[in-house]
C-alpha cells in the first residue's frame, strides 16, 4: 500500500465532513490524516486527506467521493510536485540542566519554542510528517509530555491553481 | 382561506420547472405557478414547490412536525395525497410509482419514527437507483440536538442510503431544496433524495418564487459518451466470435429499450436481461436467451461464462450475476457502459469503459457498429455461437416438476397468471422464491412492466409497490406476486388501496413457509427447518381470504390445479376493489436453476445435481 494525498474541494456546508468521513469508513478505508480549512473562495472549503491504499481501491474511493453532491473537485497531489506540511506542538520535559540541549535540537530542525516554564518547553514545528517524526525521535529522550499534530495540508507547486479551474 | 396554494392563475409565458423527471410521462404536466414572489408560509411554499415541479401524488402519513405541510396540502388541486398505513408503504409506493412511470416518486412522513420508517424503502430505492424524493418533518430548529420528542437525525441516518439529503434551515430555501432534490433524484444515476424540514421553518412566513436557481457546483453527471470509446467498443463487437449483450436496469431507466432492440437486431448478438432489466428486451424475441445470475437460465449463464465479449449496458456486475468473481466470464473482454463512473471497473475491470446515458451510448454504438460492418463488408458471422446457444436452450429450457405430494405447483400458478393477464399489465414482486419464479415464468415484453426489489432484497415490497404503480398507471392491471411471508410484512396497505381506489390484484403464493430460506435449509443445512414454517398452512393463521375481505378487498382462494385459470379470470374481472388470491401451494418446490452463493457460475445446476457446464468439456 502506498500513501496518497488527496486535495478535495467541497462546498462549505454543514455535514460535508461527516459525508466524507462516512464514505471512507463505509468503504473500509482508514484516513491517516485529514485537514479542513477555508480557501480564497468564500463558498469553498478544502480538505486534505492522506490515505494508505493501493491504486485500484484508491480509484474506487475517488469515484465514490466524486459522487457526493457537495464535492466539487478532487486532485491527487504527488509528493514530488507539491509542498506538504503538518504542524506539530510538543511539550518536552526540560529543566535547567537539559534546556540548552533541547533548544539546540529545536534550532537544528528550524522549529521554535512558543512557551517555556521551569520544567518544560513547548515546541512548534512544521514540515513533512517524516521531518516531524525525526524531531520527535530526537526529543524523546528528554521526555515528551504532550503531543498534538494537525492534519497534513498540501498545495501543488508552480503557478496553477486547482480552485481557479473549479469555480466558474 | 389561509392557503395560497393552487389559487393563483398560471401566468403567461412562464419558465418550465427545472426538473420534472427524466422522461415526461403521458399525462400533461401541471403548469408551474410563476411570476412575482408571493408571501406565504414555509408549508405553502413547500406545497407550491411540489406543484411547480410536477408532483402529482404524494404517499404519506401526517404527524406532529410535518403537520404544517398537511394544511395547505388539503387545498392543493394538483397534488394528490394518498394516506398510507405505514411509512414503509409510502416509500415503496413512491418507488413503485417511479418505476412504473419513470417520474419521481414522492413520500412524506413526520419526524422521528415516521422518518426512520422510511429508512428501508430509501435504502431499497438507493440500491435499485430509483428516483424518489422523501420529505420529512423535523423538530423546530431550537430543539434540534436536544433529544426532543420525535427527534431523529434523519439526515445523518440516511446519509449512506440516499443519493443526497438536505436539512432546510431557512424557509426561503424551500423552493430551491425541492427543485434540487427532484433534479438530483431524476438525473444522472437516479436515486432517492431526502429533504428534512423543521416545523418552525414550515410555519414561518417567507416569499415564494419559481423557478429557483439551482446551486449544485459539485453535481455534473456525464451523459454524452466519449465517441472514441464507443468506436473502440464497436471494433470489439465486430471482432467477437461469442459476444453477449449484458443488459441491466440502466437501460430501462434511460428509456433505451428501442435503441437496444435496434442494436441487437443490427448485430445479431444474444441478449441477457438481469433481474432489474426484465422487460428491457422482449422475452419473445429469438435473440433473448434469458436472465443471468444465481437463478438465471442455463443458457444465459453459460453464454456469459463462455463469451469472448460482454457488452454491459447499465448493469453493475452484481455478485448475484457474476457468482464467484474470479471465475466469472473468464475469456471475455468487457465493454462497460454506465452513467455512474464509479460502477465501471468496480467489480470487474473494463477493457472499454464508456460513461454516459445508455440511450445516447446505444444510439452511438449502432452508428459505430454500422460503420464497422461497412468497413468489414458485412456483419460478423455468429452462426457457430448461435448453434451452441440453441443447443443449450434446447437441452436446458426453463421448467419445473409438479410436486410429488400432489400439491399445487407455485411455478404453474405464476406461469398461468402471466399467460392469462398478459404482457400489458404491470407485475410487482416481494423477495424470495415467488420473486424468482415471477422473473422466470412471466414473459415480459415491455420495459417498466416488472417492478421488484433487486439490490436490497426487501421482503414486503410487492403490495405497496403495486399500490404506487397503480397510482401511476391507473389504466393498467397491476399484479403483486407475493409470498405469504412477504405479504404479512406490508399487507396493511390493502386498506389504503381499497379506500383510495387503487384496485390492485395480489397473488399470494402461499406455501406456508419462508420459502427461499427453507430451500437453503434444505440444500445447505441438512433439511433442518429452523423457524421457517409460518403456520399459514397448518393453522390457517391468518386466513388470507378473510383478511382480504376485512380490508374491503375481494378474497379468493385456489387450492387445486383445475381452479387456477378460472380464479385468475375471476380476479381479472373484479375492478371495483382490490383482489387477494390465496394460492395454497406446496412447500417443497424449489427455484432452479441455481448457482450456489459464492460458487463459480460454471457450477450452475439446471436442477439439483445436474451441472451442465461442469459436465461439458467440448465448449
Amino acid at each position: 500500500m502506498t500513501r496518497h494525498t488527496l486535495s478535495v474541494l467541497v462546498e462549505d456546508k454543514p455535514g460535508v465532513l461527516a459525508r466524507v468521513a462516512g464514505l471512507f469508513s463505509r468503504r473500509g478505508f482508514n484516513i491517516e490524516s485529514l485537514a479542513v480549512g477555508r480557501t480564497e473562495h468564500p463558498d469553498i472549503s478544502r480538505m486534505t486527506i492522506v490515505v494508505s491504499v493501493d491504486e485500484l481501491p484508491l480509484e474506487q474511493v475517488t469515484k465514490q467521493l466524486n459522487k457526493l453532491v457537495n464535492i466539487i473537485k478532487i486532485v491527487e497531489l504527488e509528493t514530488s510536485a507539491s509542498v506538504q506540511r503538518q504542524l506539530l506542538l510538543v511539550k518536552v520535559r526540560a529543566d535547567a540542566t537539559v534546556r540548552s540541549q533541547v533548544l539546540e535540537t529545536v534550532q537544528l530542525f528550524r522549529a521554535k519554542v512558543v512557551d517555556v516554564s521551569p520544567e518544560a518547553v513547548t515546541v512548534e514545528a512544521t514540515g513533512t510528517s517524516e521531518k516531524l517524526d525525526a524531531l520527535l525521535r530526537m526529543l524523546e529522550p528528554y521526555g515528551l509530555r504532550e503531543i498534538v499534530q494537525s492534519g497534513m495540508v498540501a498545495i501543488g507547486r508552480g503557478a496553477r491553481s486547482i480552485t481557479a479551474t473549479a469555480v466558474r | 382561506m389561509t392557503s395560497a396554494t393552487s389559487r393563483q392563475a398560471p401566468a403567461q409565458g412562464e419558465t418550465p420547472s427545472p426538473s420534472t423527471g427524466p422522461r415526461p410521462g403521458p399525462r400533461p404536466k401541471p403548469t408551474p405557478p410563476g411570476g412575482a414572489p408571493v408571501r406565504v408560509t414555509g408549508a405553502q411554499s413547500l406545497v407550491r414547490s411540489l406543484e411547480a415541479v410536477g408532483c402529482e401524488v404524494v404517499f404519506g402519513i401526517p404527524g406532529g412536525t410535518i403537520l404544517p405541510a398537511y394544511d395547505p396540502l388539503l387545498d392543493s388541486t394538483k397534488v394528490r395525497h394518498v394516506l398510507v398505513r405505514h411509512e414503509q408503504g409510502a416509500g415503496h409506493a413512491a418507488t413503485g410509482y417511479a418505476q412504473a412511470t419513470g417520474k419521481v416518486g414522492v413520500c412524506m412522513a413526520t419526524s422521528g419514527p415516521g422518518a426512520t420508517n422510511l429508512v428501508t424503502p430509501l435504502a431499497d430505492a438507493n440500491m435499485d437507483s430509483v428516483p424518489v424524493v422523501a420529505i420529512t418533518g423535523q423538530q423546530s430548529r431550537a430543539l434540534i440536538g436536544t433529544d426532543a420528542f420525535q427527534e431523529a437525525d434523519i439526515c445523518g441516518i440516511t446519509m449512506p442510503i440516499t443519493k443526497h439529503n438536505f436539512l432546510v434551515t431557512e424557509p426561503a430555501d424551500i423552493p430551491r431544496a425541492i427543485a434540487e432534490a427532484f433534479h438530483i433524484a431524476s438525473t444522472g444515476r437516479p436515486g432517492p433524495v431526502l429533504v428534512d424540514i423543521p416545523k418552525d421553518v414550515l410555519q414561518e412566513t417567507t416569499t415564494f418564487s419559481w423557478p429557483p436557481e439551482l446551486r449544485l457546483p459539485g453535481y455534473r453527471p456525464t451523459t454524452r459518451p466519449h465517441s472514441k470509446q464507443v468506436r473502440e467498443a464497436a471494433k470489439l463487437i465486430s471482432g467477437a466470435q461469442r459476444p453477449v449483450l449484458y443488459v441491466g436496469g440502466g437501460v430501462i431507466k434511460a428509456d433505451a429499450h428501442a435503441e437496444l432492440l435496434a442494436l441487437a437486431e443490427l448485430t445479431g448478438i444474444p441478449v441477457v436481461t438481469t433481474l432489474m432489466a426484465r422487460g428491457a428486451f422482449p422475452d419473445s424475441h429469438p435473440q433473448h436467451v434469458g436472465m443471468p445470475g444465481m437463478h438465471g437460465s442455463v443458457t444465459a449463464v453459460a453464454a456469459m461464462q463462455r463469451a469472448d465479449l460482454l457488452v454491459a449496458l447499465g448493469a453493475r456486475f452484481d455478485d448475484r450475476v457474476t457468482g464467484q468473481l474470479a471465475t466469472f466470464a473468464p475469456d471475455a473482454a468487457i465493454v462497460h457502459a454506465d452513467i455512474d463512473p464509479a460502477e465501471i471497473s468496480k467489480n470487474r475491470r473494463a477493457d472499454v469503459p464508456i460513461v454516459g446515458d445508455c440511450k445516447e451510448i446505444i444510439a452511438e454504438l449502432i452508428e459505430a457498429a454500422r460503420a464497422e460492418h461497412e468497413t468489414a463488408g458485412g456483419k460478423p458471422d455468429l452462426s457457430e455461437w448461435w448453434t451452441q446457444l440453441d443447443s443449450w436452450r434446447d437441452t436446458f429450457p426453463l421448467g419445473y416438476d409438479w410436486p410429488a405430494d400432489g400439491t399445487l405447483s407455485p411455478q404453474h400458478v405464476i406461469e398461468r397468471i402471466g399467460a392469462l393477464v398478459g404482457p400489458d399489465a404491470l407485475y410487482t414482486a416481494g423477495v424470495g422464491q415467488h420473486q424468482m419464479w415471477a422473473a422466470q415464468f412471466i414473459r415480459y415484453e415491455n420495459p417498466r412492466s416488472w417492478i421488484n426489489s433487486g439490490g436490497l432484497g426487501t421482503m414486503g415490497f410487492a403490495v405497496p409497490a403495486a399500490m404506487g404503480a397503480k397510482a401511476g398507471a391507473p389504466d393498467k392491471q397491476v399484479w403483486a406476486i407475493d409470498g405469504d411471508g412477504c405479504f404479512q410484512m406490508t399487507n396493511q396497505e390493502l386498506a389504503t388501496c381499497a379506500i383510495e381506489g387503487l384496485p390492485i390484484k395480489v397473488a399470494v403464493i402461499n406455501n406456508g413457509n419462508l420459502g427461499m430460506v427453507r430451500q437453503w435449509q434444505n440444500l445447505f443445512y441438512g433439511e433442518r427447518y429452523s423457524q421457517t414454517d409460518l403456520g399459514t398452512h397448518k393453522h390457517r393463521i391468518p386466513d388470507f381470504k378473510l383478511l382480504a375481505e376485512a380490508y374491503g378487498c375481494a378474497g379468493l382462494r385456489c387450492e387445486s390445479r383445475d381452479q387456477v385459470d378460472e380464479i385468475i379470470k375471476q380476479a381479472i374481472e373484479i375492478n371495483d376493489r382490490p383482489v387477494v388470491i390465496d394460492f395454497v401451494v406446496g412447500k417443497d418446490a424449489q427455484v432452479w436453476p441455481m448457482v450456489t452463493a459464492g460458487k463459480s457460475n460454471d457450477e450452475i445446476q439446471a436442477a439439483r445435481g445436474i451441472r451442465p457446464l461442469f459436465d461439458e468439456d467440448d465448449v
